[in-house]
């Protein structure tokens, strides 16, 4: 117990330390998941920026390029054009001073000049229009005045005041004949850009102003012209010397831009200022507003070259629009921002989904930490439970022991055998329950041990024979005689299966029979292979029955699998006697260890499996349908621990069944054989001896039921007797009566006869006094052949009626079990014991046999217990020693020593027993070693060579585990304490069965 | 009194101890053990049980008066005692004993003063009924009848 609650607790450690366990996170911190995605997102919104950023540059330069060629291309354009105008000024200046100064007279006046600049016109369209004016120093004004008939007037058309010099326009477009006459030395501007002009020589602008006459602005052009041709590089004096007048022109630079502007493209997008930049901290405005609209981010300058070196000319040119959004840049960048953030956010998810799995892992591990923990306690629990339900088995089978040793009637020691059989039963269901989670683990490991079939069925035939009886039902066993008596396998296995299937059946049969039949398995294959040949016709007879609804089966009822009525059963049968007779000595010869397959029938005539429900039926915890726990009880185990034993059995197993008809269940087994004389083995199971006294007798059966005449002859053939079989009562009588009477050669004199009660109870045989036939065999001098009345259950008239009849006391209850039958016989016929007391005699006369004179060792710390032991052990004759430790034990058995077995308490202060065999075992194998190497015999013993102490260890801890413990430290097996008969002399015989009996 | 009287009195009172669950099926395996050879068999390991139950007992009693108690100890005593009163089939004493010894494991002081009573009370309810029983059957042979067996 103490050692069960320390095991308890260490589970409850285990598991906690496995909870404990930190959990381990692959490669995710699930705290900082949320960081890294914010992080992420801002990362994802930088790049974005940047790419919009870059896209958006690029756009720029783009769009400055563009400003760029534009600006340049149109200041080219008025470039160009100016210079056009400028030649072409400058080639009125040559015409001027060809034609008004070369020729004498002047080839042209106003009117001439007027034309032809009225037609060259569209030479100089940038010029408003042209004139020329005269150089008049103030000595020459009157001539001159009085020459053309006008006063020089000042450009405020008043008379000019007196000058050093003059310049009065002469000579003048028409669109521009308003300046006839007016001194254009008058004006600032004007005189300068003729000082300028004449002194270079070149075309001079002035700055821009309004012009007369428009509001635009405009640069006037100024010309010299000379009246001579000039030496080459003049001088300035020489310049002015030569210097007869003064072409100008006036440039409308506003119209002319505009002009210009309208003829190119994309002039709406651009906004164009020219500036005159001569004096660089004031540009002076050409053209264009000063404030406009207009994106002032960006803009070009480009320089202009008019011709004059004096004055310098700019055009800026600007977008008249703020650059446009760029649309592809935010829709990129945007983009490539949302592709980010669905990444990051699908790696989150993934990441926390993987957190999720973990999580679920974990959880997963501590469910399946505490499932397994759950599965152990389950264990523990079913050892705690079975060792707890052992304890007080065990009181009821040793009270039940002592009842049979009482002297008791043949029902009364019928009754407590089978109530010691069940209980027996019960301890290896208990077992069994222990192996279930064994089988499930796939750990189960199949014994082989050499067994008797016949007794292991008659076994569970007992266990269920009284819940048959009460319900009426025929429970028959059937072994042929080709199976061998005793095989090799593993019984408690094999009962198991059978224990389960029968337990189906009774369970969910309600009348008829159920029937189990053993085979070998390639004899009923045969011959259920050429039956079912012929299946199809015999079918339709057997469905179709003549007389009533009476089937060749053991009770009558239908079966599930046809093929198992009385044809097959009988071929079964017949093959059987058949090639038994021939094959016996064959396979004696070669019966050392070969492999043998039984098939074994399990027959009922239950309610069947629902049609719907039989692929499920070796499922666990299935039941055929949720009403079937309620109305019959169970778990549904059972079926599917039997396949998985059959499977392990190297079988198959399988089923016919019919609903309202019944259920056969086969199954076949792989065992080998095992030579019967080598089996010395008095273990009980397996010489289950029979009593022999009725060896020889004869019998007649009577049954008008083939199968069931059948199971008897086989019960009875088993205990020796002969068997022949009649179908009715009147046959018997005939039979033995004729043959005894008229050929005593061959005479059937029956010492018995067996009557089934459904024949003896039938019309024809009722009236028939048995005491009167008994009277007749009375006077032909023979001995009275006893009268054996077979049922399942008698009412109490039939009873009484029986007991009229003449079966008094001989109504043998079924199911038949050989031991049974022999035990009825016996008390009718007064022959020997019953088997069974027989047995315990031969138990404890064998015990003595095997322990007198033996010297044995008890070892414990108990006083009692100590005591005990070496009481029971004493009372077989054994010379007993007692040690109270495992060292005093220790010392007794320095070798060498005279001891034959030592029995070892395992619990002991100091040293326990496993601890105390451990040492011996080493202590021997030292000395077995020695005595090896010095080869010689050991003057004056008898023992053997190799010293090897059978040691048994003594514990009232019966679980498996322990045992298994034992085998590791060298014990060879152990007895339960307290100590009893039984056990004693199992766990002893194994050692002394081999050495003489003294 | 004759045989008879006394010898159905032995066998009356014999059922009632295993009725009472004072002793069990062990005991019967003891008296078993009593033949020819060794006719004082069950009486000589009753009394050595007398006598090692009492040094045990008293060993407890003194174990659990330390102050630190050492509960080791104290369930070694316990499982002998446990041990020597199954092997006489002195069930009620060893029923005793197994809660004790899981008090024990539990290390529960107060419980095992408790259990330790219950031993004591169970040890001299067993101790009474064995010696009036002893007493019975001595007073059998000596009126010259022979002491039936007894089962439970």
């Amino acid at each position: 117990m103490g050692l069960k609650m320390k095991r308890n607790r260490y589970v409850a450690v285990r598991l906690n330390e496995q909870l404990g366990i930190k959990r381990k996170y692959t490669f995710i911190n699930r705290a900082w998941l949320p960081k890294i995605l914010f992080l992420w997102i801002i990362f994802m919104a930088f790049v974005g920026r940047v790419i919009y950023n870059r896209m958006d540059a690029e756009n720029k330069e783009r769009r400055n390029e563009v400003l760029v060629s534009m600006c340049d291309q149109r200041a080219r354009m008025l470039q160009d054009q100016f210079s056009v105008s400028v030649n072409h000024v400058h080639a009125l200046a040559v015409l001027v001073s060809t034609f008004h100064y070369y020729k004498n007279p002047s080839a042209i006046d106003q009117e001439t000049f007027a034309e032809y600049t009225a037609r060259t016109a569209f030479e100089r369209p940038l010029l408003s229009g042209v004139a020329y004016a005269e150089r008049v120093v103030n000595s020459k004004r009157e001539e001159f005045e009085r020459q053309h008939g006008w006063t020089i007037r000042t450009m405020e058309k008043e008379p000019s005041p007196l000058r050093d010099e003059y310049a009065p326009v002469i000579f003048s477009q028409e669109t521009v004949s308003y300046i006839e006459s007016l001194d254009m030395m008058s004006g600032e501007e004007d005189r300068e850009n003729i000082l300028r002009a004449r002194a270079t020589g070149k075309a001079v602008l002035t700055n821009p102003f309004k012009l007369l006459g428009s509001h635009h602005l405009g640069v006037v052009l100024t010309f010299p012209v000379y009246k001579s041709k000039l030496p080459p590089n003049p001088s300035e004096e020489e310049r002015i010397a030569v210097t007869a007048g003064y072409l100008g022109g006036a440039f409308d630079v506003e119209s002319l831009v505009e002009k210009l502007l309208g003829q190119l493209a994309g002039n709406q997008a651009i906004v164009v200022n020219v500036y005159d930049i001569t004096n660089s901290s004031d540009p002076l405005i050409m053209y264009g507003r000063q404030y406009q609209d207009g994106d002032f981010s960006l803009s070009h300058e480009s320089a202009l070259d008019f011709g004059d070196p004096f004055r310098k000319h700019q055009m800026i040119c600007r977008y008249l629009q703020k650059a446009p959004t760029s649309w592809t840049a935010i829709t990129t960048a945007s983009l490539f921002f949302v592709i980010g953030l669905l990444v990051g956010y699908m790696i989150y998810g993934a990441a926390i989904h993987i957190v999720k799995v973990e999580d679920d892992f974990h959880q997963m591990q501590q469910l399946k930490v505490r499932a397994e923990a759950a599965d152990v306690a389950k264990s523990q629990f079913l050892a705690t439970v079975s060792h707890e339900i052992r304890t007080p088995m065990n009181g009821v089978l040793g009270m039940l022991a002592l009842l049979l040793d009482t002297d008791l009637s043949s029902t009364q020691r019928d009754f407590a055998q089978t109530a010691q059989d069940c209980g027996k039963a019960l301890i290896n269901l208990i077992n069994e329950v222990l192996d279930r989670a064994k089988i499930e683990a796939g750990k189960l490991e199949l014994e082989a041990v050499p067994f008797n079939l016949r007794s292991i069925l008659d076994e569970v035939l007992s266990l269920f024979s009284e819940k048959s009886r009460s319900k009426g039902l025929e429970l028959a066993v059937y072994v042929s005689d080709k199976v061998p008596d005793i095989v090799m396998g593993d019984p408690g296995r094999f009962r198991q299966v059978i224990t389960n299937l029968v337990g189906n059946s009774v369970k969910f049969t309600e009348r008829g029979h159920i029937f189990v039949q053993v085979h070998l398995a390639e004899h009923a294959k045969a011959v259920l292979d050429s039956k079912s040949e012929t299946c199809s016709n015999v079918g339709s007879e057997v469905l179709v029955p003549s007389g009533g609804s009476q089937y060749k089966t053991l009770s009558g009822c239908e079966v599930a699998d046809d093929r198992n009525g009385w044809d097959t059963f009988k071929h079964l049968i017949t093959n059987e006697e058949f090639k038994y007779n021939t094959s016996t000595k064959s396979t004696a010869t070669d019966e050392t260890s070969q492999d043998v397959t039984l098939m074994v029938f399990v027959e009922d005539t239950g309610i069947g499996i629902p049609l719907r429900a039989q692929e499920r039926v070796f499922m666990p915890f299935m039941q055929a349908d949720s009403s079937t726990s309620r109305n019959y009880g169970g778990t549904g185990i059972g079926l599917s621990i039997s396949k998985c034993l059959v499977e392990l059995m190297g079988g198959r197993i399988s089923f016919v069944s019919r609903p309202q008809v019944g259920s056969t269940f086969s199954f076949t087994a792989a065992f080998r054989t095992c030579d019967k004389n080598a089996v010395v083995d008095p273990e009980k199971s397996v010489s289950d001896e029979l009593p022999v006294a009725y060896k020889g007798l004869k019998a007649t059966v009577v049954d008008e039921k083939p199968v069931r005449a059948a199971v008897t002859k086989y019960h009875l053939q088993r205990l020796g007797i002969m068997v022949e079989v009649v179908g009715s009562i009147k046959a018997a009588f005939i039979v033995s009566g004729q043959n005894g009477s008229t050929n005593s050669k061959c005479k059937w004199l029956p010492d018995m006869i067996l009557v089934e009660k459904d024949s003896w109870l039938t019309g024809e045989d009722d009236g028939l006094d048995i005491r009167k036939f008994d009277w007749k065999q009375n006077g032909q001098m023979f001995d009275l052949p006893k009268m054996f009345l077979l049922a399942t259950n008698l009412s109490s008239t039939n009873l009484e009626k029986a007991k009229a009849a003449g079966f008094s006391d001989t109504v043998i209850m079924k199911p038949l079990r050989a031991s049974m039958v022999a035990a009825c016989l016996q008390q009718f016929f007064g022959m020997g014991k019953t088997s069974q007391q027989e047995n315990m005699r031969k138990g404890s006369a064998f015990l003595r046999s095997l322990l007198c004179g033996k010297k044995m060792l008890v070892v414990d710390d108990n006083m009692v217990n100590r005591r005990v032991a070496a009481g029971a052990l004493k009372k077989f004759g054994a010379d007993v020693k007692c040690a109270a430790s495992g060292k005093a034990a220790l010392s007794l058995l320095e070798l060498p020593h005279d001891f034959d077995a030592c029995f070892m308490d395992i619990q002991m202060p100091e040293m326990d027993g496993f601890e105390a065999t451990r040492r011996i075992r080493v202590m021997e194998s030292k000395e077995n070693e020695q005595q090896g190497e010095g080869e010689c015999v050991i003057e004056g013993t008898t023992k053997k060579m190799q010293w090897h102490l059978p040691i048994l260890a003594m514990t009232a801890d019966v679980i498996h585990a322990t045992y298994d413990e034992c085998l590791r430290c060298g014990m060879d097996g152990y007895v339960s304490k307290p100590f009893d008969e039984e056990n004693l002399y199992q766990a002893v015989a194994k050692f002394f069965e081999s050495e003489p009996v003294n | 009194m004759d045989v008879g009287q006394l010898q159905r009195r032995f066998v009356e009172y014999t059922s009632s101890l295993f009725h009472e669950g004072v002793l069990d099926a062990q005991f019967t395996q003891l008296q078993q053990l009593q033949d020819e050879s060794n006719p004082e068999f069950v009486f000589e390991v009753v009394s050595l049980f007398f006598d090692d139950s009492e040094r045990i007992l008293n060993d407890l009693t003194r174990a659990l008066d330390q102050k630190i108690v050492d509960f080791k100890n104290v369930d070694s005593h316990v499982h002998q005692l446990k041990g020597s009163s199954s092997s006489i089939g002195a069930q009620r004493v060893k029923n005793a004993c197994i809660a004790f010894r899981n008090y024990c494991e539990e290390q529960n002081t107060e419980a095992c003063l408790r259990c330790l009573q219950q031993v004591k009370q169970e040890y001299s309810l067993a101790k009474n009924k064995l010696d009036s029983l002893f007493r019975l059957e001595q007073q059998i042979v000596a009126a010259g009848g022979a002491v039936p067996m007894v089962g439970c």
